[in-house]
């Protein structure tokens, strides 16, 4: 089984062959974005402020709850990645 | 023949402006999926457009297109300081290409390059050593706008000489490819105290005499300024303006002494005075000052134009181009005399630069 993750509509407007959602065998929500990062060089620097912290206003939910890079991922995990829906 | 495009850098995307005459235009964008953009630019030798950008979400890269803006590509390859440092990439500011390099100035201040057409980057310095440098990346000392380093101004001549402006503190000059630097701000006027003899400064636009590279003009927070000696020194030219303050400036491509300014009310407006549109110019390097508002709104615009948002092309009659914060861009094909509006509804302009491409 694996990961069913969602990812925001700003993200394949930079990555254009990215779909909006994937499935990844992925550990935790770090490990995830190492994967997508390496099947789209740049992707972690887009969600990441630095190698430990998420960027201010990207969310990460797992299973509806809120998480962080940390948080672990069952192999049937939904993990949704939202754009913070401030912005005019 | 010829044809001229404006890069027209938006609160939601870059825009280009084309046209083979400089009257009739087309308008393509926005480009860079509406990210802000904060300068954009033009290589002439790699017929590359660069843009610097900043989202709120995904953080600050620079855009590149290799095809005049049909595809783009971001890249924030080294842009960035170290984990856990006091510096924090919030913002790249401002793009310069000289001499095979691609420079970017950052916020937190630094200045990166890239040797790779802006595929990957390196930091170049953080101008270590410098005074102020200890207090100007402290966020306790950071204004509304936040302070970075918003312009690079090269030396056409010498590959490893070029000036930075920091904001709120002044100019710096390398002369080593950025190993070390000296301020340049000798003469400029500061309204308020300032810890060290040699900076605190507030430099809002740099600009050289394509004609004599020892021939800088400056729009200061506090006046307009002249150096004679590539920014050794400076000496005021503000009188006969009706502001002292103001961002955009932009030099005569082919007359050392004719230099053209934006003033603006210095107070929260910013925008242009008494809502009467004009771009001012002197063409006796600053002894008088003459009011260009031809085809310009006289009431009721109350306009602000940014340090990048004006721009002059190096036509044998020279063309102006200014963007401005309420989404107008404006244009004259005469030295400034007459003006027309190009655009009326874009987002907010950040800047404009203007590219001279062969047929």
């Amino acid at each position: 089984m694996m990961a069913d993750v969602h990812l925001p509509i700003t993200l394949p407007r930079v990555f254009p062959d990215l779909p909006r959602r994937l499935d990844l065998d992925a550990a935790s929500v770090d490990d995830a974005i190492d994967q997508l990062d390496h099947r789209w060089p740049g992707m972690r620097d887009r969600l990441c402020e630095s190698r430990q912290t998420l960027r201010p206003h990207i969310n990460v939910f797992v299973d509806r709850e809120r998480a962080d890079l940390g948080t672990r991922l069952g192999p049937d995990s939904r993990l949704d990645v939202i754009a913070a829906i401030s912005g005019g | 023949m010829a044809k001229t495009m404006l890069l027209v850098g938006t609160r939601k995307g870059l825009f280009v402006f084309e046209s083979d005459d400089r009257r009739d235009w087309s308008i393509r964008g926005p480009y860079c999926d509406g990210w802000p953009i904060y300068h954009a630019i033009h290589d002439p030798e790699s017929g590359d457009i660069y843009a610097a950008a900043a989202s709120e979400w995904h953080g600050a890269g620079v855009w590149r297109s290799s095809d005049l803006g049909e595809t783009w590509q971001l890249s924030s390859e080294g842009l960035g300081y170290s984990d856990g440092g006091e510096l924090k990439l919030s913002k790249i500011s401002g793009l310069t290409v000289a001499h095979g390099r691609l420079l970017a100035g950052a916020e937190s201040v630094g200045v990166f390059e890239s040797g790779d057409r802006g595929a990957s980057w390196s930091l170049l310095s953080t101008l270590d050593g410098q005074p102020g440098r200890t207090i100007w990346n402290d966020h306790a000392n950071q204004p509304p706008g936040h302070l970075g380093m918003p312009a690079i101004l090269p030396d056409p001549d010498q590959a490893d000489r070029f000036w930075v402006i920091v904001q709120g503190q002044g100019v710096f000059e390398t002369d080593d490819g950025g190993s070390s630097w000296t301020p340049r701000n000798q003469g400029l006027r500061a309204d308020w105290p300032r810890e060290f003899d040699d900076v605190g400064f507030c430099v809002h636009k740099l600009v050289m005499a394509p004609t004599d590279h020892s021939r800088m003009f400056q729009q200061n927070h506090c006046g307009m300024h002249r150096s004679d000696d590539g920014g050794h020194s400076w000496s005021e030219i503000t009188e006969g303006l009706p502001s002292d303050f103001g961002f955009g400036a932009a030099v005569h491509p082919h007359d050392r002494d004719t230099f053209y300014v934006i003033p603006l009310d210095p107070g929260h407006g910013r925008t242009m005075p008494d809502g009467h549109a004009a771009v001012w110019r002197t063409r006796d390097a600053g002894s008088s000052w003459q009011r260009l508002d031809d085809g310009l709104p006289h009431q009721h615009a109350y306009l602000g134009v940014l340090r990048e948002g004006l721009a002059i092309d190096a036509d044998d009659s020279p063309g102006l181009y200014f963007g401005t914060s309420t989404g107008q861009v404006f244009a004259s094909t005469d030295e400034g005399d007459h003006w027309t509006e190009l655009a009326g509804y874009l987002p907010a302009i950040a800047s404009v630069e203007v590219a001279t491409l062969d047929a």
